[in-house]
């Protein structure tokens, strides 16, 4: 039978392969290889559309760095909404996975109820509600007052409006909850059990069993949700457009106004390859940090 | 004994319960608003139940503003999501299998090419990409939204359906070659039958985020004939411009209501495909 097998020449199966590849290798190269080198270009250059690029060196580059005080901004939001909300999100995932790891009744109800507001995910119709809810007339006002606490416009409060975006990704802990789950399903009992016999604590175990032997799918959720996290737009540019005075000024939503309401292509593409450098740097660091904390059971830590 | 674990069961589903309720309640919320008087909104703002029901709330809504009904944004989403699910169908089971199963020359580069992908921020190729399509003239056509689906899209299907394959026995393929089956015929009788969960699971996900999807349609589409619904619905909802409260959360359920349809009949799916795809990997 390999005999047979191999009869079939290289060649043909090169041909085979890349025509089954092929709406993707179009895709790739047309769609995102080309339009990625051309954005490089752009970036050094100054283009409005209508007129040829101008090459003009890296003076994009270093206006963000030294004239612009609103890319600093934006940078030091998105820093704080990722650094704010993918570790929340995720401590809160892999809480409400916890308790869902049980073979009580009901668990597959909660877990669907759950999940419902992450499929929702960035819908308009939830950026409204968010704004209503958390606005000076909104439904978190009304519960305050109870309590005779009087509370404030937190969409529009310089103060509390990027905590109120925060809230809303954490809110959506869906996918990494499902994905938690799947990974605590996946560790042995017979370890709690032996670690029970020895007399460790529920929090020892959790400490010394379940991070460990979690750590790949920690580590795998840690780089979906900073990636994500770095390309929020919707919350920002729906909710709090945003404002006030540039405090939710999203990374995504400053790129999507300087190429989109300015037209202003040389520059947008100069910050959109910013962008991918810090993605690309944050992604090396929690690769490399790996090392050191994910453990892979099956291949002797790889 | 018997009793402290009955004192457990009752604190485990009190908390879970409880907890789930604040989760869904923002939804209770737009529901319950969308059939409230305009002037209930936000006077008992926390409020869930409404004093009457006023259901003219949707007809009102619906009938939108100017001269676009909301009818035209759902013909002009469905019909986009529908292209952009039969696209990510046709692309990734096509690549997936070229991947899994071909052991073409480049097959591992590329494929590490494409996993790089995954990780690509949308907004590096979205400006070259505006300039491109602008360059075609298809800025304000649905071709921008389309087409990407039918070259591979989103390469997180691609990967999620590599998995699925992985999983399937080689025995299989060699057993049809054996008897004579080209390799599209192998893909075509014995590795799609046998793919269906994933691809419903690849269909649903698709649907969901191209249903969803404010910020593509929000760069091509400047002609509010085209809008899907949730361009269609930010238009409606403009701060600035709004007095019809009730109306506006009407349509805001409206536009929620196919999501959450499908996620009542096909959760199943969506749960094994968001857990499948990712763990294994």
């Amino acid at each position: 039978m390999k005999k047979k097998k191999q009869l079939r020449s290289q060649r043909s199966i090169d041909i085979t392969g890349f025509t089954f590849i092929a709406p993707w290798l179009i895709g790739f190269l047309g769609f995102i290889v080309g339009p990625m080198i051309a954005s490089l270009y752009f970036s050094f250059t100054n283009y409005d559309l209508l007129s040829a690029p101008t090459w003009i060196g890296f003076e994009n580059y270093i206006t963000m760095f030294t004239d612009d005080a609103r890319f600093i901004q934006a940078l030091k939001v998105t820093f704080i909404f990722v650094f704010g909300s993918v570790p929340l999100k995720l401590a809160f995932a892999l809480f409400v996975a916890m308790l869902f790891n049980t073979k009580r009744k009901g668990v597959g109800l909660y877990r669907t109820l759950y999940y419902v507001p992450s499929i929702l995910g960035g819908s308009v119709a939830v950026a409204v509600v968010w704004r209503e809810l958390f606005g000076r007339e909104g439904a978190l006002n009304d519960v305050l007052g109870i309590f005779g606490i009087e509370g404030t416009s937190w969409v529009t409060s310089p103060d509390f409006a990027l905590s109120t975006l925060i809230l809303l990704v954490v809110w959506q802990f869906g996918s990494p909850m499902l994905i938690f789950l799947a990974g605590l399903k996946a560790i042995p009992n017979e370890l709690y059990e032996a670690a029970a016999v020895d007399g460790a604590s529920p929090f020892l175990q959790f400490l010394k069993i379940t991070l460990p032997m979690l750590s790949p799918v920690i580590f795998f959720n840690l780089v979906m949700q900073t990636i994500q996290g770095f390309m929020a737009f919707t919350q920002s540019f729906l909710i709090t457009n945003g404002g006030p005075m540039d405090r939710t000024l999203f990374y995504a939503v400053y790129l999507y106004e300087k190429a989109f309401a300015h037209f202003d292509m040389g520059y947008a593409s100069a910050l959109a390859w910013i962008l991918l450098l810090i993605c690309a740097l944050f992604t090396a660091l929690i690769f490399k940090s790996a090392q050191s904390w994910v453990y892979y059971e099956s291949e002797g830590g790889r | 004994m018997q009793k402290k674990s009955t004192q457990k069961t009752i604190i485990y589903h009190g908390s879970i319960i409880l907890l789930g309720f604040l989760m869904i309640y923002p939804i209770l919320w737009t529901i319950a608003s969308s059939l409230k008087p305009e002037d209930e909104i936000f006077r008992n703002a926390a409020s869930l139940i409404p004093s009457e029901l006023k259901w003219e709330n949707y007809l009102q809504g619906w009938e939108g503003f100017g001269n676009l009904s909301f009818s035209t944004f759902f013909v002009n989403s469905t019909f986009v999501t529908t292209m952009v699910v039969i696209g990510t169908l046709f692309s990734s089971t096509l690549v997936a299998f070229g991947f899994a199963r071909v052991k073409f020359r480049f097959r591992t580069p590329l494929f590490v090419c494409m996993i790089v992908t995954l990780m690509l921020p949308q907004q590096v190729t979205l400006i070259p990409q505006y300039i491109l399509f602008h360059n075609l003239g298809w800025v304000n056509t649905y071709l921008p939204l389309i087409v990407p689906a039918f070259i591979g899209g989103i390469p997180f299907f691609i990967f999620l359906m590599i998995q699925f394959i992985r999983g399937i026995p080689r025995e299989l393929d060699e057993a049809a070659y054996i008897d004579g089956a080209s390799t599209f015929g192998i893909f075509w009788r014995i590795i799609l039958p046998l793919t269906t969960p994933a691809l419903a699971t690849v269909a649903i996900f698709s649907f969901y985020w191209t249903w969803d999807d404010f910020m593509t349609p929000l760069v091509y589409l400047n002609d509010t004939k085209l809008y899907t619904v949730a361009l269609g619905l930010q238009l409606f909802s403009d701060p600035s411009s709004l007095s019809a409260w009730g109306p506006m959360f009407a349509m805001s359920v409206a536009s929620i209501l196919p999501q959450l349809l499908v996620f009542l009949f096909f959760q199943k799916y969506l749960v094994e495909g968001i857990t499948a795809g990712s763990v294994k990997g």
